[in-house]
């Protein structure tokens, strides 16, 4: 499928971490040995691509961010740069509110993606991928295998997977969104996690205590 | 069937409290002091002996892996990492361990640490598990606070630490290397091998990189027994194994089952049947997206284990079963996985990062049956160059699909090119 360009946008001036994201980077950068605090990149664009959401409603990490987190890690700013591009994962451009990641994998596929990301693309007014509504609620971009191929097709939003979608499910899933309702993740076919449709038929014998 | 009881993964749907309490109440965390006790070439020796093979995909025995660690602690610390990095299409088995059973994965950590004279341990999870690796955070502060990990972890004298850490979306950090480097803060490019990880791994210290599925089982092994492990599944090919099932069944589902379970056994008990039916079945990947498929008749008797799915030139990998009916666009399918190899190639050697391009654009081709018939020869010849020519696996694992594919479905291709090049002629007449 082919990409659309991405609407032209721009660079924040200047980009500092908050409180909340400071505390994070604390804990975080000791987590490494001593003078290994590169291992720090990927968790700190994390939290620099977090705090743009919890700021701006736009998950994405600008430039500014990066060039503040090899200074704190005391690395030239091109290896935050050629990491922040390398990870697919890693927004740097602006996206939606609701940033759709539709897997089309073989998995997926034969589980009937296609349909997902046809309603997705008639629910939301998008044509292409990388493109975000006008009202900035929505974008979409296609990914690979996410890791929950016996819930096929996944639809992720933001960090949470909605499992065992179909079309239907798709456009219902994005117009409580719009509603401003965040559905419960998991699967929308409401079987248990990745249990067989009707429930387990093993570990059945055994009695513990309920999940609460 | 495989009993209840000899089932490892207790929790495995979510049902149970996945937490320290219910942790403990299915077994987790009981004697750990104890295993500690027995030291480090006892717990390597019982699991030498458990036969356990790494669930990974390789299938390289686990405890010999943990024995080529330097016997002495030198200047360098010697390190854990675990790879969570699940990405292999079709598996999505150590995101239930994550979820619902992470302290049996903690624990494991602690063990496999302590065989191996390491103080630390790294969980790389994937970046796209935000929930799962919040429940293993949650698990790994719950067990430092009851003092099982830490200083002194559960009183056997023993520090360890255990630290949660995310990428962000590149299959190629799956690859042992690639995952050190990235946790290393770098872009994941595999490294050159030799020197091997448990020489120069992790910031050039000794490191061993195993499986979740792989750390997770051992505190069960440990308990109940080399010998317990052993007994089930096929000699060389022990013990039990998380299956995910995917794609045209009837209910898709994740199973603990014992190796060496038919395939079909493995398809009409636990996932409902092939859709339509057994005959409705056209093929089957039954190890991940890297695996080539078998047809059906393949697919009636084989028995899923390493070594019968080698011998019909197949891999268990990850014991991600893809099922494909009889409505299977089978070259579309397989060209899909040529899209997720040129779109995860790293870059860093040609023949991966030009022939996964190369493989890909032809396979689309294929789809059409836009092509000549000695095209599949050359597009054979094609995954022969690039398999085995890289630095990594990732190369091999582009170039097996599409052998697989041409080694069953040639006829198809080839009916493909010349429906195609009839609807060309039809055009001309009718012009």
């Amino acid at each position: 499928m082919a990409e659309t360009a991405t609407a032209a946008f721009e660079q924040p001036e200047s980009f500092a971490f908050d409180a909340e994201s400071q505390a994070e980077i604390a804990t975080t950068i000791a987590k490494y040995p001593a003078g290994k605090q590169a291992s720090g990149v990927l968790p700190l664009l994390w939290i620099a691509q977090r705090q743009m959401g919890r700021q701006t409603n736009s998950a994405w990490v600008p430039v500014k961010a990066m060039d503040e987190i090899a200074r704190i890690l005391e690395i030239a700013p091109i290896r935050v740069y050629e990491v922040c591009t390398f990870y697919l994962m890693f927004n740097t451009a602006p996206v939606g509110k609701f940033h759709l990641q539709l897997c089309t994998t073989t998995p997926c596929w034969l589980r009937g993606s296609d349909d997902v990301v046809a309603a997705c693309r008639s629910a939301t007014g998008l044509n292409g991928w990388k493109e975000i509504s006008a009202d900035g609620l929505f974008s979409m971009t296609e990914v690979e295998c996410l890791g929950a191929c016996v819930n096929a097709p996944i639809l992720q939003v933001n960090d949470d997977f909605y499992e065992d979608m179909d079309a239907e499910k798709t456009k219902a899933l994005i117009e409580a969104l719009r509603r401003g309702e965040i559905p419960k993740p998991g699967s929308m076919s409401g079987r248990q996690t990745s249990a067989p449709d009707g429930g387990p038929i093993t570990l059945t014998t055994l009695s513990f205590a309920k999940a609460q | 069937m495989l009993s209840d009881q000899d089932r490892i993964f207790t929790n495995l749907y979510g049902v149970h409290d996945w937490r320290l309490a219910g942790a403990r109440a299915r077994g987790d965390w009981d004697g750990t002091k104890e295993i500690i006790a027995r030291g480090r070439d006892a717990i390597i020796d019982e699991m030498k002996a458990s036969g356990l093979r790494g669930r990974g995909g390789a299938g390289f025995p686990t405890g010999m892996k943990w024995s080529f660690m330097p016997k002495e602690i030198g200047a360098r610390p010697h390190y854990l990492v675990v790879n969570a990095d699940e990405s292999e299409p079709g598996t999505c088995k150590d995101r239930d361990i994550l979820r619902h059973d992470p302290h049996k994965l903690v624990e494991g950590c602690l063990l496999a640490s302590f065989a191996m004279g390491a103080h630390a341990c790294y969980i790389y999870v994937r970046g796209e598990f935000t929930n799962e690796a919040r429940h293993l955070q949650q698990a790994v502060d719950e067990a430092y606070e009851a003092g099982l990990i830490g200083k002194n972890a559960c009183g056997s004298g023993w520090d360890f630490d255990c630290y949660v850490h995310r990428g962000a979306g590149a299959y190629i950090c799956g690859e042992e290397t690639a995952l050190i480097e990235s946790l290393e803060g770098k872009k994941g490019m595999p490294r050159l091998k030799p020197p091997f990880p448990a020489a120069v791994g992790l910031y050039g210290c000794p490191t061993t990189v195993n499986n979740v599925e792989s750390i997770a089982v051992a505190p069960t092994i440990l308990r109940r027994g080399a010998a317990w492990f052993s007994a089930l599944g096929r000699p060389k090919n022990a013990g039990t194994k998380l299956f995910c099932i995917s794609g045209h069944v009837n209910k898709p589902c994740n199973v603990e089952e014992e190796l060496g379970i038919p395939l079909k056994e493995l398809i009409e008990k636990y996932a409902g049947g092939v859709r339509g039916g057994w005959d409705n079945l056209l093929a089957v990947i039954p190890g991940g997206a890297s695996v080539p498929l078998l047809p059906k008749a393949t697919c009636d008797t084989i028995l899923m284990d390493f070594d019968s799915l080698r011998e019909v030139r197949s891999g268990l990998g990850t014991a991600a079963v893809i099922v494909m009916d009889k409505s299977t666009d089978v070259i579309r399918a397989i060209a899909r996985l040529s899209a997720f190899y040129k779109h995860e190639s790293c870059g860093q050697c040609t023949p991966c990062r030009e022939g996964t391009g190369w493989m890909m654009r032809v396979m689309n081709r294929m789809v059409q049956g836009r092509a000549e018939p000695d095209e599949i020869d050359t597009l054979e010849q094609v995954t022969k160059q690039v398999e085995g020519h890289t630095i990594c696996a990732l190369g091999d694992a582009a170039a097996w699909p599409i052998q697989g594919l041409i080694r069953h479905f040639r006829p198809l291709m080839l009916e493909r090119i010349q429906q195609y090049k009839s609807r060309g002629a039809a055009r001309m007449a009718a012009e």
